[in-house]
């Protein structure tokens, strides 16, 4: 008996993939919107910063969010699957060179300001205007 | 205590009330009623089921008159499932519902002669400190002229994995009937593509 396991594990994950999310890359600074439950409420709450990693792929799939509050380094790691993210906006498009930018850990100011990518930026609006 | 045969299919994560659940897929049957045990005939009541087909050839003509007396087609796996008895001639993965306990039996990865640390746990020597040809070693296995051996069942280096186990009291996530599919919420012994076997729980489970 041939079964294709590849297929059946991605035909369980399907359900639980996450179309709705704008394309982001390393480098772009997004807003997270996260569902915060507290007791009985439930507010959405924001996480501003630079997009310094993407990791795995499929139901696992996750991207860390850097920003610096209060002159501290702030770090948070979202699933990307998750139903708690209510919304991503894409503020900005970078232009980087690497696909993990640990090395922004140790710059600050000006030096860990990353160059927008104007070209990357245009698209994104075309592509949105013709949807 | 129903049960249904099947193959591991790998794991991933499902989401369930905002939590992300670590569930193995399970290729559940269908299986095929192969022979009905009696207690007049077989001294006990089991049910014995198939699964997963396979060329003829590949099976041997006692095995094969066996099947005939069932009309099934040759099948690759043959287990007794005691004290169950289908209504159907076919189980499928919809005898049980989400939510409920099972016991998942398999054959695990075999992992050759291995040593002590990783068969039984030893913690072996300190890698530094001045440490020579003592990190993975088990230490003493035994006093002196008293009693002058070795103990029975002392834990040793030698053979691992490859064994039947059961992990009991998992819980069923989500039964997908149509395509056959258990997911069951957490590992499950042996390797992708292995033989499982899935029963309702013994212990009931909460």
């Amino acid at each position: 008996m041939k079964i294709n396991r590849g297929a059946i594990i991605k035909s369980v994950e399907q359900a639980f993939l996450r179309n709705d999310l704008p394309d982001f890359q390393p480098g772009d600074t997004v807003r997270v919107d996260y569902k915060v439950t507290e007791g009985a409420r439930t507010r959405v709450q924001g996480f501003e910063g630079v997009v310094i990693a993407m990791n795995n792929r499929g139901t696992g799939k996750s991207f860390t969010v850097r920003k610096v509050a209060f002159n501290e380094g702030v770090e948070r790691i979202f699933p990307f699957n998750t139903p708690l993210i209510d919304k991503v906006t894409v503020l900005e498009r970078g232009k980087v060179r690497r696909a993990k930018l640990y090395y922004l850990r140790k710059l600050r100011g000006k030096a860990a300001k990353i160059k927008a990518d104007r070209g990357r930026m245009a698209k994104a609006t075309a592509n949105a205007k013709a949807k | 205590m129903k049960g249904i045969l099947g193959t591991k299919v790998g794991m991933t994560q499902v989401w369930k009330n905002d939590r992300a659940i670590a569930v193995t897929v399970v290729l559940a049957g269908p299986c095929a009623v192969v022979q009905r045990k009696t207690s007049p005939v077989d001294g006990y009541e089991a049910v014995q089921l198939g699964f997963g087909d396979t060329m003829k050839k590949r099976l041997n003509k006692p095995l094969l008159g066996h099947l005939e007396k069932s009309k099934a087609a040759p099948l690759r796996h043959l287990r007794e499932f005691r004290g169950f008895s289908p209504e159907t001639e076919t189980v499928t993965a919809e005898i049980f519902a989400n939510g409920e306990k099972v016991d998942v039996s398999g054959t695990t990865k075999g992992r050759g002669f291995t040593g002590v640390m990783k068969r039984w746990n030893f913690q072996g020597g300190p890698d530094a400190h001045g440490s020579k040809k003592w990190h993975r070693r088990g230490g003493s296995i035994g006093a002196r002229k008293t009693p002058g051996r070795v103990m029975k069942g002392k834990k040793m280096a030698g053979h691992y994995g490859n064994e039947r186990v059961t992990t009991q009291n998992l819980e069923v996530i989500e039964v997908r009937g149509a395509e056959n599919l258990l997911l069951i919420k957490g590992a499950i012994p042996g390797a992708n593509g292995s033989l499982v076997v899935i029963k309702q729980a013994r212990k009931g489970g909460k």
